[in-house]
């Protein structure tokens, strides 16, 4: 039986704001984002961590926050989707994907644009190929990718 | 697979200039909130003292329950309560079934009742105060099985040895022949008569990223639940429901807002939400459940396994194909849930895209031990359209004719449109040939051969395939009289509300369930030209609940159908309400209506601009300062359509009818490579051509193309649910299920042109399922590469590496499956 018995403190900056709590040593960063924090523009689509919707930067890398857990990220600085559009201004990116269309049912999005994201900050004008490379870890069951690869291509343009 | 580097093109050819935002790619309004994280999924939605449910799920595909003991789960602190399949059936009565017999006597519960027929059958479920607590429990409900002999293929499901539903006594769910024009004739005039032994349309499905489940809340003292949700069909989920709970229709509320993608594989959530609905009762508090991934893929929907037994093709000595007869065997898993529709649905596209008139489907359905079935993507069209596809390209290569000649010569012709088939469907519009033109120039069909040349000198065999595929849409719930002539469905409807607020805000609910296809903006973009207005200031609401008055019996967003009937309620709606404004106005004025007209958001005269009363105006007029209004008139500014389209009556004789109204087309063409010594295949040139009439949004259409197009390059390529002899899916991740990824899809090119619906209220015709072109077009293209090396057959519409080794290696074994007898 594994009743969860025991729980540590943790401390986190997601998003610009210091986060201090009692949390399960169970429980999943996703789940902690998403239930503890309220943050749920973070997704959950599968339970192997293959989909990526659960995509965060932690420290400044993209990570799938459904295969960490949450004291595991103890001290550390956590960006997620909703940290992006400072004041409501998108980035770049994510009126890109409007522009180009690369979103539909909007569920891989959050964990698409973190990636992206990411990938940005490392590369700023990336190849189709790269951004293909990039975002291999991320799911998406709508638009079979081609006018994400195109916002990111395009994002990554007009930089 | 690599990518290619072929930049995309659109070759976008409008043939209908449109003025206003109707034909515009305006920008989607539901963006901002998605690129941001605050859209809101069912699985956002909080409350208070809600219990996580976990479903205890039978490992056996087949097996009797002997026992359920869930006394140490409810033992474990933190558990809300638990409820088993005998608690169940004293509380529900089984969901009705819509076959005949020997369907009909099946007993199908929400939760396993005596015994279980599937892996993954849920048996009883846990409620607890978290979701690990939840699944903690679930592990400590101990239940003792019997395991009994397993079916997991149709044609061993069709002797009768094992049989799953005892009530019903055979596995048969549904049975009969489809016979339209005269068969037997034309196989006796035929030149060449073309047979197939077998072909196999395989098992998967769409897997939306975002799984099913709800947040039901029950009040105890209306009688009422409200289900947080995303069915993407609740007018018929609750059909479903309210009998089995033994409630009225009323005390359902069914609630949507953002949805994770569904393409038809949440229809049929019934069973899970009842559960829910039994908890919530029971427990007194509100109850969430949200699927596990590895849940969705062993036990919600597959899509429709079909085999195709015994074609015989007619083909005269000039390549005219004038009919075919087959025996269809569907598997529909374990329980029959939305079928036996799936037997009728295929006959929207009975001659798919040819003008042949003799056709005989003998059709059965069985059950057998594997998860059941749902509507997936292209429902039953698409295996039907496949089996078209696969019998063009057969006859092709068996009778040395050009695969692009031989469609064009069989192809129904632009100028037959409006076409009926044989068995009384319409085709609307379109011109298949010239989207076949489009999609060979794409893929640079005049230099294939120095391709195929180049190819083979890098070990490679270059092949060209093409699908030419329908997209059927709106569709008519007679057909299900053809199954079954008791059943008392017919039609189909779909409601909208528009309404002008009280400081001018322009306000409009759907009965549909958008799951990523735009509705917000396209709706926003009709009201906007019919009122007089930017589609800004359309405030279309999220989702769907019931509450807004805005749904029907058939509301949903299924069987590509929103352009036609969503749009159509809108649309009448809008046109209420416009007439309205301008009545009010031109009272206001004291001038003729026909003096008033809408822009800008303003009610003016037209020969004077100037004088014009704010959208504001007439809402505050009638909201809040209507006294001086005659007393004969008594506007509303707040009007509901039901758009029903005409179909009129199905003729269950002969089986004939208009089973849907617009047929969307799509021709494919691509361009695949297979390496010589490992069958890995390699999509190189890839170009899908949509012709949907007219396009409200060309940019959401074209997203709708890729979407489908990459849905049946992951089923023809890497997709399947595949079972082992004892009914186990091997394939219930996205470890072992593979999804295409980013690096898998080729680069899509993509063209449309537009043959306006002439029965659609906008010219437009539903599109979002796309009738599996890249199926129908990468076994094309597989068969033409492996000509050269054996000539096999393309038999089966998985295709992965290790098969296309197989036909490599041993073409004959596949060969032996065709037969040409000739006069």
């Amino acid at each position: 039986m594994s009743e969860p018995t025991s729980s540590r403190a943790v401390s986190v900056e997601v998003n610009g704001e210091t986060y201090e709590l009692e949390v399960p040593a169970r429980r999943l960063l996703v789940h902690f984002l998403r239930d503890d924090l309220g943050l749920t523009g973070t997704h959950v689509g599968c339970d192997t961590g293959n989909c990526g919707a659960c995509t965060v930067h932690l420290d400044g890398l993209a990570i799938k926050s459904c295969m960490m857990l949450a004291v595991q990220a103890d001290g550390a600085r956590l960006t997620t989707v909703e940290g992006l559009a400072a004041d409501g201004e998108l980035t770049a990116l994510q009126q890109s994907f409007s522009d180009h269309h690369a979103l539909q049912c909007g569920y891989c999005t959050p964990g698409m644009l973190m990636s992206a994201t990411a990938l940005l900050a490392q590369n700023p004008h990336p190849s189709e190929d790269e951004v293909r490379v990039a975002l291999q870890g991320n799911i998406c069951r709508c638009t079979g990718y081609v006018n994400i690869v195109d916002a990111v291509v395009a994002a990554g343009e007009t930089r | 697979m690599t990518t290619t580097t072929a930049p995309t093109t659109a070759t976008e050819q409008a043939t209908t200039l449109q003025k206003g935002y109707v034909g515009q790619s305006v920008p989607r309004k539901e963006d901002r909130r998605l690129v941001q994280g605050q859209g809101t999924f069912f699985d956002d939605v909080r409350r208070h003292g809600m219990g996580y449910v976990h479903f205890v799920r039978s490992p056996y595909a087949h097996a009797r329950i002997v026992s359920i003991d869930v006394s140490e789960a409810l033992a474990l602190e933190g558990v809300y309560g638990t409820i088993t399949g005998d608690e169940v059936a004293i509380h529900t009565d089984p969901f009705f079934e819509m076959s005949v017999e020997p369907g009909s006597r099946i007993k199908d519960y929400a939760l396993a009742v005596g015994k279980v027929r599937h892996m993954g059958e849920p048996v009883a479920a846990v409620c607890a105060a978290t979701r690990e607590l939840a699944r903690d429990a679930a592990d400590l409900v101990q239940v003792e099985y019997e395991p009994l002999d397993v079916v997991v293929d149709g044609e061993e499901a069709l002797k009768d040895e094992v049989v799953l539903h005892d009530d019903a006594g055979s596995n048969v769910v549904w049975q009969g022949v489809f016979d339209w024009g005269d068969v037997d004739q034309a196989l006796a005039e035929a030149d060449h008569v073309v047979k197939i032994k077998k072909l196999h349309f395989h098992r998967f499905s769409s897997t939306p990223l975002e799984c099913a489940g709800a947040l039901v809340e029950y009040d105890k003292g209306t009688g009422e639940w409200t289900i947080h949700c995303n069915h993407q069909m609740p007018g018929v989920g609750a059909i479903w429901m309210a009998p089995a709970l033994r409630t009225g229709i009323d005390r359902l509320r069914f609630v949507t807002q953002d949805i994770g993608g569904a393409f038809g594989n949440k229809i049929c959530l019934h069973p899970q939400f009842v559960v829910l609905c039994l908890l919530a009762r029971k427990l007194g508090r509100p109850v969430q459940w949200t699927e596990w991934r590895t849940d969705q893929h062993t036990a919600n929907a597959h899509g429709n396994e079909r085999t195709f037994l015994d074609v015989e093709v007619a083909v005269r000595s000039d390549g005219t194909m004038t009919g075919f007869k087959v025996k269809a065997l569907d598997d529909c898993g374990a329980f029959p849930r939305y079928e036996p529709l799936g037997c009728i649905i295929w006959a929207q596209v009975t001659p798919g895209c040819y003008a042949w008139r003799n056709i005989r489907v003998d059709f059965t359905q069985v059950c057998t031990n594997k998860s059941p079935v749902s509507p997936n993507r292209g429902y039953s069209r698409m295996q039907h359209l496949w089996l078209t596809e696969r019998i063009v390209d057969i006859v092709a290569a068996e009778l040395g004719l050009d695969p692009v000649e031989v469609r064009k010569k069989n192809y129904v012709k632009a100028e037959q449109m409006p076409y009926e088939t044989p068995n009384g469907c319409v085709y609307d519009s379109g011109d298949y040939a010239r989207c076949l033109d489009l999609a060979l120039e794409l893929i640079g069909h005049d230099t294939i051969e120095e391709r195929r040349a180049e190819a083979k000198g890098r070990g490679k065999l270059l092949g060209l395939g093409i699908g030419s595929t329908l997209d059927s849409g709106t569709n008519n719930f007679g057909q299900s009289q053809l199954l079954n002539p008791e059943l008392q469905f017919s039609g189909n409807n779909e409601a909208a509300t528009v309404k002008l607020d009280i400081f001018g805000e322009v306000v409009v609910t759907l009965g549909t369930v958008p799951q990523g296809q735009g509705h917000e903006t396209t709706a926003a973009q009709v009201v906007a030209d019919i009122i007089g207005c930017t589609p800004d200031q359309v405030n279309v609401r999220r989702g769907h609940d019931t509450w807004f008055n805005s749904s029907a019996g058939f509301s949903g967003t299924y069987a590509s159908q929103f352009a036609f009937t969503g749009l159509g309620a809108v649309k009448g709606a809008a046109e209420l309400l416009r007439d309205e404004m301008i009545k009010l106005a031109s009272i206001v004025f004291g001038v003729p209506e026909d003096a008033v007209e809408l822009a800008d958001a303003q009610a003016r005269l037209k020969e004077n601009h100037e004088a014009a009363i704010p959208f504001m105006g007439l809402g505050a007029i009638v909201n809040a300062n209507n006294a001086f209004l005659p007393p004969d008139f008594n506007p509303t500014l707040n009007h509901r359509y039901v758009c029903r389209p005409i179909f009129g009556v199905v003729d269950k004789e002969a089986k004939k009818g208009k089973l849907t109204l617009t047929y969307a087309t799509q021709i494919h063409a691509c361009v695949v490579e297979i390496d010589e010594e490992t069958g890995e295949v390699e999509i190189v040139d890839y170009a899908a051509v949509d012709d949907c009439g007219i396009r409200i949004n060309p940019q959401i259409v074209e997203g709708q193309v890729h979407g489908a197009t990459a849905h049946a390059i992951g089923a023809v390529l890497h997709e399947t649910f595949a079972y082992d002899e004892d009914g186990t899916l091997l394939t219930s991740n996205f470890y072992d299920y593979h999804v295409p990824h980013a690096l898998d899809m080729p680069t899509l090119k993509t063209g449309a042109i537009e043959s306006p619906s002439p029965v659609a209220p906008l010219g437009a015709k539903g599109m979002g399922e796309g009738g599996g072109g890249g199926i129908h077009c990468v076994c094309s293209a597989i068969q033409d590469a492996l000509r050269p090396a054996g000539g096999a057959i393309v038999y089966d519409s998985h295709n992965p590496n290790h098969r296309v080794w197989e036909m490599l290696r041993d073409p004959e074994a596949t060969r032996a499956n065709v037969e040409v007898v000739s006069k």
